[in-house]
């Protein structure tokens, strides 16, 4: 008959090829520091970030604190304008088209603010409902799901001044899925949040990506990006250093081994002697209660033990374990070497 | 979504233990004063006179600091950018804040009267018994648009709250309990004209008190729809400045 049902168009196809797209995000901020003489300062917070996330994609942005997750966050979901580049979100620009781009989104981040404190959980969920525009009839419905999903059913009318900081960051989950967002940017929602809570946490993230949404996720917890992420982004100094799968990245350990020494009062001096042992690549100290774990990365051909145990001499000393490195120690590897006088240019090919 | 969000405003501002005993004391305090002033200044017939300018005072300071306050409020606890990322226009976003600064404002004049009424028994006659409560609905309106234009300043600076708690408590005490409005210099008549604050309260007191209603609530909404169309357009630059600057959150 001549009339043929508008199925997806041809344009509608390409612009929303990806749920993010960043080409180029600069983003710098102006900061006067001094009353009398005031000094202006510009930190580039994010310097150039290229990056393109699918649809239902689970995408983890991890780096060091000050790195630009947050910035690069904020860029991508309207609440900061970019000083440089561009970023598109389901096809639309988040410069141009706030408005489709808010539509579009959540935004959940980690800690306690946030959320009205005097009110109850079911009142806050119903002032953003009403914000978002979710309609009245349904409000009610989509309230309740949401409790069931973040399991607090049963603590609705209590107000939030009295909930645990677990319990409101799954709250805050609540607010930001209100709506049926297509992509939710989630700023290190775990911190915080007690290991049981974690793991509920971590399964409602796979959750929501597994029913489509597109998650893109900062923390600061290895194990949580490596179980949860399909790709990864390390970002440092405002530029992603690494991009891949966590499989990918763990290469850029390769050809490296790991030698963990459980040991009491190391000092700085004997770190140092350590690190400039041949063959040795990396060296960091973490505290377990008492202890102190020395890990030593160094090249898989070179065997280090003897060499780091003769520095350790007079320490006293626990468990010595020799390992493959995983996906902390790669990432370890990407911060360090950003963190090099000569950073590589651009990203490394994973 | 506008009544809703301002009940819900309402409700987080009345659950501030702070809040409640200023909202409590404050016209008590104010009833006091007016009534002794006047008496002291053998004025006794002019007693609701008194009281409703009392009132008066106290509805401007808490919507030229309330409105602000309100926004810094909401940058401390993290929601204003939460609110901001809505997908709505700024101005339909921070309406219901205001407004709800306006309601506890209004509640203030309110309270005053009836506090003048009960302690000191200044007869309250409703000369519009209809009027009233259309007055009172009025002045919230207004004094939630008035509000507006003043919010959008805090948007965009962080530390305006500086500035509005170095003022707040002179100004308050000038205006509202050391000098009756009845007794104010003669140059804040011209600035309190071009307050819609001003007329919502002389419409509330014209119901209360006999006199014409209308025309003051009508000039209070005329003004109150001038800020609302001026604060409508400020916020919409003001919005996109902030996302500039990076002022919607504390750091
Ligand atoms: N509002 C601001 N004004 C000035 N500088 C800022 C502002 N926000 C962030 N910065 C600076 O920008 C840089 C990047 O900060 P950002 O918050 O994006 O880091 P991050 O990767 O999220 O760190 P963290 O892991 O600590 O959350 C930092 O150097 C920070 O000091
Ligand atoms: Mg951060």
């Amino acid at each position: 008959m001549g009339v043929r049902v508008a199925g997806p168009t041809h344009r509608f196809a390409a612009m929303g090829e990806h749920a993010i797209e960043a080409v180029g995000l600069h983003r710098s901020y102006r900061s006067r520091t001094g009353w009398l003489r005031p000094q202006r300062r510009e930190v580039h917070a994010v310097a150039g970030v290229d990056l393109t996330v699918g649809h239902g994609e689970l995408f983890g942005l991890l780096g060091p604190n000050g790195a630009g997750k947050t910035t690069t966050i904020k860029l991508l979901n309207t609440l900061l304008i970019p000083t440089g580049g561009e970023a598109r979100i389901c096809g639309f620009d988040v410069v141009r088209q706030t408005r489709e781009v808010r539509r579009r989104i959540g935004y959940v981040f980690g800690g306690d603010r946030g959320l009205y404190d005097r009110l109850s959980a079911r009142d806050n969920l119903r002032y953003f409902a009403e914000l978002y525009g979710v309609p009245g009839r349904e409000q009610k419905r989509r309230i309740a799901e949401l409790f069931e999903l973040v399991r607090l059913t049963g603590r609705e009318d209590d107000r939030v001044e009295g909930y645990s900081r677990g319990m409101r960051q799954r709250l805050h989950i609540a607010r930001g899925l209100l709506h049926r967002p297509r992509v939710l940017f989630l700023d290190e929602p775990s911190i915080g949040v007690d290991p049981v809570a974690a793991r509920e946490l971590r399964q409602t993230v796979a959750d929501l990506a597994a029913t489509g949404t597109t998650v893109l996720l900062t923390t600061h917890y290895m194990a949580e990006a490596d179980e949860l992420c399909g790709r990864i982004a390390v970002i440092a100094g405002g530029r992603i250093q690494a991009l891949g799968t966590p499989a990918e990245l763990r290469h850029h350990a390769d050809g490296r081994r790991v030698l963990e020494v459980q040991a009491y009062g190391v000092t700085d001096g004997q770190l140092a002697a350590i690190r400039a042992r041949p063959g040795v690549r990396e060296v960091s100290l973490a505290v377990h209660g008492a202890a102190q774990v020395l890990g030593v990365q160094s090249d898989a051909g070179v065997d280090v033990q003897a060499d780091v145990l003769r520095e350790l001499d007079g320490v006293r000393l626990g468990r010595v374990t020799a390992r493959q490195p995983t996906l902390e120690d790669a990432y370890v590897a990407i911060v360090n070497r950003a963190a090099e006088p000569t950073p590589v240019a651009g990203p490394v090919p994973a | 979504m506008i009544a809703v969000g301002a009940l819900l405003h309402v409700k987080q501002l009345s659950r501030s233990p702070f809040e409640i005993a200023i909202a409590l004391f404050v016209p008590v305090v104010q009833a006091t004063l007016a009534v002794y002033l006047f008496r002291a200044g053998g004025e006794p017939d002019r007693l609701l006179e008194a009281a409703v300018g009392a009132g008066l005072m106290g509805v401007w300071s808490t919507v030229l600091f309330g409105s602000g306050g309100a926004i810094q409020n909401q940058r401390w606890q993290g929601t204003l950018e939460m609110i901001m990322l809505a997908p709505r226009s700024p101005a339909l976003v921070l309406l219901p804040v205001t407004l709800a600064t306006g309601i506890t404002g209004t509640y203030a004049m309110l309270a005053t009267l009836a506090w003048g009424r009960l302690l000191y028994g200044i007869p309250l006659d409703f000369a519009h018994p209809v009027a009233f409560p259309v007055a009172v609905a009025g002045c919230i309106a207004g004094l939630g648009m008035f509000g507006l234009l003043l919010a959008s300043s805090f948007v965009l600076l962080r530390h305006a709250n500086a500035l509005a708690n170095m003022l707040e408590y002179p100004i308050w005490l000038v205006s509202g309990m050391l000098v009756p409005v009845t007794a104010l210099p003669g140059w804040t008549g011209p600035v309190a004209a071009v307050l819609p604050t001003t007329w919502g309260a002389r419409a509330v007191h014209e119901a209360a008190s006999g006199g014409p209603v209308w025309p003051a609530l009508a000039v209070c909404l005329a003004i109150s729809l001038a800020c609302l169309a001026a604060g409508w357009v400020l916020m919409t630059y003001v919005e996109r400045r902030a996302r500039v600057t990076a002022t919607l959150a504390l750091a």
